[in-house]
């Protein structure tokens, strides 16, 4: 329904979207033992960091080739080289993903192909795997780049197979880039209250969900394990979150004969059913679990609640298409209304399905122009869209990335039935929160005369 | 109780001006409305509920309430009077008697002591003590020590003697009426007087309701001298026995005060309703038909005329635009007096049907507007159960609830939309404008998609296809049970729909049985 417009302007202001790189940056740090290393100038990899630090409030391991001048013109093959051999002398990674720059793709170096020239010369590399993502800065956002470093973990991790041999008890779930890790746990929660067992894929639960761990080393605590990766193959179905992951769940499909199905929400009443009935017929449960029954009709009572809030709102969004695409068809179904939504990439086949008449492909600044022009009452965006709501003294929902002003952003969940009701309690409370008591001018009345008011005395004591 | 508040309860329901009071005979006058509640079966205020709702949107006074924690710490900052000026009343003062005090009998003193502080630390324009159960059984005389801390402190200190146990909701706003009367009103004398000059009694400004008229009355300039008590200044209490003409907005709530200052002062009143559009053109000609009367110029009934056909035009024209998205759909009314028709042929115009309206609190004057509006009576009800008016909805009887916070849960968990028309609302619905908000609110609710969702079957209604993948066999990895053997999937038989909705419409409304539990929600 909706036209992606592309403003006619060369100017950017107050950017919304965060590169490809760190996009695969973070899924690489889903991955267990796992050390992700940027291909170009060191200032590419502090940008990047200084951002995760900021959201995720913890140490993260990411590495740069710290490409130079000479190396930017002569190529930077050598520069990964030494780099690998660095990281494991160091960090004792089990896994290292490359994902390239800007920098190195404007040279247009061919990474995949000396990367299989040195690995086929480094046998002593044996116990890292190393993988590569082609990520320009240039093209694409934050979720472009999430997408290419799974594509290339299934591409390079994932078996081929030629035969069916399913464990018709576990599932792969692919998770998009804008799941928190509370987020992956109720996504994970849901699907073993049906029985099933998920194989994760990236799984930030583990590795960036904020716990104190005993260890300390160069490379991510947690996340998927290698030797899950390689089970993928058995997985009975792979359950895509996201249209991002639709094309890693077809790579599954091709290498291992994996069916799919792709789940463009997990965020709203509808969107929820179809994941649980899809559980249901997985599980061969007819009758779900009395968490999930109870989950749904907390949720429906949640709606009704908020509704008296959520009815006609004015909403201005700006987010990655999957995030920006789940919270507004999960508003619109309460009544709002998307005045405004702005997005970072092309690359999505749900911007045409998204529930207002234009998606622009742009920044914070339409946003704000965008929300002051339709009288929005909401903004929903990132940390960065606090400029904005100031300069228009609305209520700001934070989602997405970076969130990096409020602590315990991995913990908002807005997935599933439970997380659909504390959204829904989110943006009602965000309302409510707005000090407005009506004044006589609100009404075009003129003011009490003065002559009435009390003009207080000191007490005689 | 006392014998002095005894003596004031039973002149209050004898209230001459009370439109049943006046029919009734000399035997039953006597008994006055002392309708006992059910116990077991009652729900609504008490007097002393009652005497704040009409009071407390007094804006610029200290409300202190000398009782133990229930009274103010459970009732606080429970409503949506504005105000333009003071945010004072919107305070919670209480003395908060502790056992101590009750078995000591410290509760004067303290008392004293707590207007003390109320007056050092705020400043008020007056200090307005509210006794209740607690401290009218253990004979705390709030008159005597309100009467010693005006003297001391110079602040007027009013008693209002309304325990909540002498009687209901309605009382309690009479007997704060009263309590005006007695101490309040003629004590201060205005500036300039105007023969444009009229009170306002029985509108709380919920939500700025006052503030929708207003401006049809800044147009004519009319000046609300005296208010009581939406967005009142004390002042304004305390010189409206100036007003040239008093319009009373709720009538049973304080009609007392109406009348007696009619009786003392000469100010003639009329009942009139700022809901819907006829009602309000209604009472603005009345309004100044009655200056005329006292003496302002006439030129002021053309003014009004001209006003009215402007302002109702202007309404008709925009509530056009709603009818396509609201016409056809069925609106069941709960709510009482004169709200129970004044909004009904505004919703009819645009094509809604009213199924039914409730005439709980009505006189036989608003029966005779429901019939008129809506041809015959087969709509009137009295009052509706919970669980009756829950089965009516869920039968689909009704599109939508129009009533007050105590029914909206039936309708909602019938998941039928439902909008608020009563004190608790957050959004005003007065005058012509109102009316457009209110239509604007009904569409708001009875379009929102959310409905649809939530009446559609649970992923669980439907069996299984078994066609995603084949049943898992082996063991559950969590609670180890394992599955039945063979791929094929387990279908469950479909449980017959738990007693198929009763196909049978929605029943008679005048077949309603009635009940004594129902809402007070008007």
């Amino acid at each position: 329904m909706a036209v992606l417009t592309h403003p006619r302007r060369a100017l950017s202001t107050n950017p919304l979207k965060t590169s490809a790189p760190l996009g695969a940056a973070m899924a690489y740090l889903g991955i267990e033992g796992s050390v992700p290393l940027f291909h170009g100038a060191q200032g590419c990899t502090a940008f990047g960091l200084v951002h995760l630090v900021r959201h995720f409030k913890e140490a993260v391991p990411l590495q740069t080739t710290a490409m130079n001048e000479v190396t930017t013109i002569l190529g930077g093959g050598e520069q990964i080289e030494e780099a690998i051999d660095n990281i494991r002398k160091r960090a004792k990674p089990r896994f290292i993903g490359i994902a390239s720059t800007a920098l190195t793709e404007t040279r247009g170096e061919d990474i995949a192909g000396e990367l299989r020239a040195m690995q086929a010369r480094r046998k002593d590399w044996a116990g890292t795997e190393v993988v590569h993502a082609a990520t320009p800065d240039f093209e694409g956002g934050q979720q472009d780049g999430w997408t290419k470093a799974v594509e290339a973990i299934v591409a390079a991790l994932v078996p081929v197979t030629a035969e069916r041999d399913p464990d018709l008890r576990q599932v792969t779930l692919l998770v998009p880039s804008y799941f928190t890790t509370a987020e992956i746990d109720e996504a994970v929660r849901m699907i073993r209250a049906f029985g099933l067992s998920p194989i994760v894929l990236p799984d930030l639960s583990t590795s960036l969900d904020g716990h104190l761990s005993d260890d300390w080393s160069g490379h991510s605590l947690g996340g998927t394990r290698l030797d899950d990766i390689a089970r993928i193959p058995r997985s009975a179905v792979t359950l895509a979150i996201g249209e991002q992951m639709r094309s890693a769940a077809q790579m599954i499909e091709d290498r291992a004969l994996v069916p799919y199905h792709v789940f463009q929400s997990l965020t709203g009443l509808k969107a929820v059913d179809a994941f649980v009935r899809v559980l249901m017929e997985l599980s061969g449960m007819q009758d779900p679990p009395p968490s999930i029954r109870r989950d749904r009709a907390r949720m429906m009572d949640a709606a009704l609640d908020a509704h008296f809030f959520t009815g006609g709102l004015r909403v201005a969004i700006g987010a990655d298409p999957d995030l920006m695409f789940a919270l507004s068809t999960a508003l619109v179904s309460m009544g709002a209304e998307i005045v405004t939504a702005a997005t970072t990439t092309q690359h999505s086949a749900v911007l045409e399905k998204m529930p207002c008449a234009e998606v622009i492909l742009g920044d914070l600044g339409d946003v704000e122009r965008g929300a002051k022009q339709a009288g929005a009452q909401i903004l929903i965006t990132h940390s960065h869209g606090r400029h904005a709501a100031a300069a228009l003294h609305l209520p700001l929902v934070r989602v997405g990335f970076p969130i990096f002003d409020r602590i315990g952003a991995q913990d908002a969940c807005r997935v599933g039935y439970r997380g659909t009701r504390s959204f829904f309690f989110e943006i009602a409370n965000a309302m409510q929160a707005i000090h407005h008591s009506p004044r006589p001018e609100d009404f075009g009345a003129a003011p009490i005369p003065q002559e009435f008011d009390h003009v207080p005395h000191p007490a005689p004591c | 109780m006392s014998e002095a508040l005894k003596s004031k309860i039973a002149a209050v329901l004898n209230e001459p001006g009370c439109a049943t009071n006046a029919t009734k005979t000399d035997v039953l006058r006597k008994k006055g409305c002392t309708k006992q509640l059910t116990p077991g079966a009652a729900a609504g205020g008490c007097a002393f509920d009652g005497a704040m709702i009409a009071l407390q949107p007094i804006v610029d006074v200290a409300h202190l309430v000398h009782a133990p924690a229930a009274c103010w710490s459970n009732g606080w900052d429970n409503r949506s009077s504005a105000s333009s000026g003071s945010e004072l009343y919107r305070k919670g003062f209480t003395t908060d008697l502790s056992e101590i005090d009750i078995v000591m009998g410290h509760g004067e003193k303290k008392l004293y002591r707590a207007i003390r502080e109320v007056i050092e630390a705020e400043s008020p324009a007056a200090v307005f003590v509210y006794a209740t159960c607690v401290t009218a059984l253990i004979g705390d005389d709030i008159e005597a020590v309100c009467k010693a801390a005006t003297v001391k402190w110079g602040t007027p200190c009013i008693p209002v003697n309304v325990p909540g146990f002498a009687g209901s909701k309605n009382l309690g706003n009479k007997l704060g009426g009263e309590a005006l009367l007695d101490h309040v009103i003629g004590t201060l004398e205005p500036e300039t007087v105007t023969p444009y000059d009229v009170n306002i009694i029985g509108d709380y400004n919920l939500s700025g309701e006052l503030w929708q008229v207003k401006p049809l009355l800044d147009k004519l300039g009319i000046r609300i001298l005296g208010a009581i008590a939406g967005d009142a200044r004390y002042k304004q209490v305390a010189m409206a026995h100036r007003a040239k003409v008093t319009m009373l907005v709720c009538s049973q709530a304080l009609i007392n005060v109406a009348r007696k200052m009619q009786d003392r002062y000469g100010i003639p009143y009329f009942e009139g309703s700022f809901y819907g559009i006829s009602d309000t053109s209604q009472s603005l000609r009345t309004m100044c038909r009655m200056l005329v009367e006292q003496g302002a110029p006439k030129e002021l009934l053309n003014r009004c005329e001209v006003l009215i056909a402007r302002e109702e035009a202007k309404a008709w024209a925009a509530l056009q635009p709603f009818r396509p998205r609201v016409e056809g759909r069925r609106v069941l009314l709960y709510t009482g007096g004169h709200k129970s028709w004044s909004v009904v042929s505004a919703l009819q115009e645009l094509g809604m049907e009213v199924v039914g309206t409730s005439m709980r609190k009505a006189t036989d004057n608003d029966r005779d507007r429901v019939i008129e509006i809506m041809g015959d009576d087969k709509h009137m009800y009295e009052n509706m159960a919970p669980r009756e008016m829950y089965q009516m909805l869920k039968d689909a009887g009704a599109d939508v609830l129009l009533s007050g916070g105590r029914s909206q849960f039936v309708a909602l968990k019938a998941l039928v939309p439902w909008v608020d028309v009563n004190q608790e609302k957050h959004e005003p619905y007065a005058g012509y404008m109102g009316i457009v908000d209110l239509v604007r609110a009904i569409d708001r609710s009875v379009n929102n998609p959310m409905w649809a969702d939530l009446r559609a079957p649970a992923p669980w209604d439907a069996p299984l296809t078994g066609s995603v993948v084949p049943a898992p066999s082996g063991a559950c990895p969590v609670t180890g049970i394992s599955a039945p053997m063979g791929r094929a999937p387990v279908l469950v038989a479909q449980q017959a729909a738990a007693a198929a909705p009763a196909a049978a419409t929605a029943p008679a409304l005048a077949a309603m049985t009635n009940s004594a539990t129902d809402f007070e929600d008007c």
